[in-house]
């Protein structure tokens, strides 16, 4: 009867299983690594109303999805929060909250808890107070984020949230992974993300001051495995070496359009909360459409579904079913064709591309710039700027490079990899 | 994979608190849900994690789906419950009582 151990793996059946909500671009931090579009501030008008997002919300489990995320931007900035979350769970959704604990008090995670939150999860920076605030963005002397965080992390558990703990690793925090390891024990936190920066928006523009070296990965890698084999399964720590040093890609959104569902502010439907950046496609809105129609019928979802739209070398590669090509925005921001392999994977004609961001990372240690923090109306500053840093450098003797080879050679949501799980299959 | 935890037969369990289990209509079948992940439970998995309430031992919860499923050999059952729980036991979705 029993077959323990078997895998049988939920794809949804071509329905969405996961919902995320981006309510605002608004937040009262300034991450470094912040994935938020440049121009977040242009969003803030046309934000959806409490109405328009009941009736996603409602669209969304009558197609079958049992997960949504409130997320941002800063979620807890929306006043409405409780009542999309009480909405949400009454109709059968397993709630997940996104926060920055920021905007957080006692009073309102007791009223989220009562209108059936099931889940926080808090975005952390470190255990060192400095450079928590650093990456933060934030000057702690007018906001001290760190302290904020660590006591609203307290609050959740005193109310017996399950919590993960999702902490970008980034060159400036990767030293603190033993320690912030044994504050998320201490917290009493079920679940620790250690999660890779992918580089688009604000977390590209810093990128060569951000990325660790593989040196710093493996031995963080190692600091967690010892970590994992003391606590055992009481804590469940989320760690993998990041794509760039990886070989392969990571196996974006389980997916284009396969079981995971975008809402930004405005209303746009979008297969991941980086698909904006993919120019040549149009983003209809559930203002103007029911979610059934952009999830089945619109040519923004059908674009990359499944594998007919693939290249060489992943047309005809074994692992395609494993990681889908990789993701569309990196292949556009770092190649220029948004079809092409992610050049994440060693078998891209354009992995070099990914290769020499790894070196002009370790160049500009030299360099020392500064950080960028995320701030409004800086879009013109920042394509200024980049003009002279390391990495576009690197990139346009790069562009030169493929160019001569004959192909063309222009020049990054975290990924939900861990969004299902596999099942157990009992015959 | 080798079980690292071992499931007794007068042991308790019940289903991890961080973990949701219930019917999806829209999946038909039993689903577990928990912090950003969704389990689909074929039909003997959630016969299984039903009687995961703390009540029964899993000796106790044997007997019950020996009597559900109308099956004849008790101990083929007993392993695979065994096989199943400790697998469960490895996933976190189920937790000893003591
Ligand atoms: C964009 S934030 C929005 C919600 C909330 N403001 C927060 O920070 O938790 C969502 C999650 O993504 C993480 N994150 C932000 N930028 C990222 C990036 N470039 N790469 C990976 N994770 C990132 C944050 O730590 C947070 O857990
Ligand atoms: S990652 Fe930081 S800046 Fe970006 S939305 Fe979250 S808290 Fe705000
Ligand atoms: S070639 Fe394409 S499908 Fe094959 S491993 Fe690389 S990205 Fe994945």
């Amino acid at each position: 009867m029993t077959k323990a151990g078997s895998e049988l793996s939920i794809d949804g059946d071509g329905k969405p299983i996961w919902v995320s909500l981006e309510l605002t671009y608004q937040c009262p931090l300034s991450c470094v690594f912040c994935s938020n579009p440049l121009d977040f501030e242009s969003y803030q008008k046309g934000e959806m109303s409490a109405a328009e997002w009941k009736r996603v919300i409602r669209e969304a489990r009558d197609m079958g999805a049992m997960q949504i995320g409130f997320t941002g931007g800063e979620p807890t900035l929306r006043k409405d929060l409780e009542e999309l979350v009480g909405y949400a769970n009454e109709i059968g959704f397993y709630t997940n909250l996104i926060t920055s604990g920021i905007g957080l008090t006692a009073t309102r995670l007791k009223v989220l808890k009562a209108a059936g939150l099931k889940h926080i999860q808090l975005g952390f920076q470190s255990c060192d107070e400095n450079v928590a605030n650093t990456l933060a963005g934030v000057d702690s002397a007018k906001l001290n984020s760190y302290r904020k965080k660590l006591a609203i992390a307290q609050e959740i558990k005193a109310l017996g949230f399950p919590m993960v703990l999702n902490i970008p690793v980034t060159r400036q925090n990767l030293p603190q992974v033993p320690e912030i390891l044994q504050l998320a024990e201490q917290l009493g936190v079920e679940y620790v993300e250690l999660a890779n920066v992918q580089y688009y928006n604000w977390a590209l523009v810093n990128r060569d001051q951000l990325m660790p070296s593989r040196e710093e990965l493996e031995w963080a890698e190692a600091e967690v495995n010892r970590f994992r084999e003391r606590v055992g399964d009481k804590m469940t720590i989320y760690f993998v070496i990041p794509d760039y040093f990886d070989g392969r890609p990571k196996a974006c959104m389980n997916g284009w359009g396969s079981i995971h569902l975008t809402i930004a502010p405005d209303g746009s439907a979008l297969p991941c909360s980086q698909a904006r950046s993919l120019e040549t496609l149009t983003f209809p809105s559930v203002r103007d459409h029911s979610l059934q129609w952009l999830w089945e019928e619109s040519a923004t979802f059908k674009v990359y579904r499944g594998n007919e739209w693939m290249k060489e070398p992943c047309r005809s590669c074994d692992e395609k079913e494993q990681d889908f090509g990789g993701c569309r925005c990196q292949a556009l921001a770092l190649t220029g064709d948004a079809d092409n392999t992610d050049p994440a994977c060693s078998k891209s004609p354009h992995h070099h591309i990914v290769q020499q961001a790894i070196k002009s990372a370790e160049l500009a240690r030299e360099l020392k710039q500064p950080l960028l923090v995320r701030e409004a109306n800086s879009v013109v500053a920042i394509k200024r700027a980049s003009k002279m840093s390391a990495a576009n450098r690197v990139a346009s003797e790069e562009a030169e490079c493929v160019n001569n080879t004959g192909s063309t050679c222009r020049k990054e949501s975290s990924c939900k990899s861990r969004v299902l799980s596999d099942g157990e299959a009992v015959e | 994979m080798e079980s690292t935890n071992q499931v007794l037969l007068q042991e308790r369990y019940i289903i991890n608190p961080v973990f949701l289990f219930r019917w999806e209509e829209s999946q038909d079948a039993h689903v577990l849900l928990y912090p950003e992940g969704v389990v689909k439970l074929n039909q003997t998995a959630a016969a299984i994690l039903k009687h995961c309430t703390g009540e029964l031992t899993v000796d106790q919860s044997v007997d019950r789906l020996v009597a559900e499923f109308g099956q004849s050999d008790r101990e083929v059952i007993t392993q695979s419950v065994v096989k199943f729980l400790e697998a469960s036991r490895d996933k976190g979705w189920i937790r000893i009582i003591d």
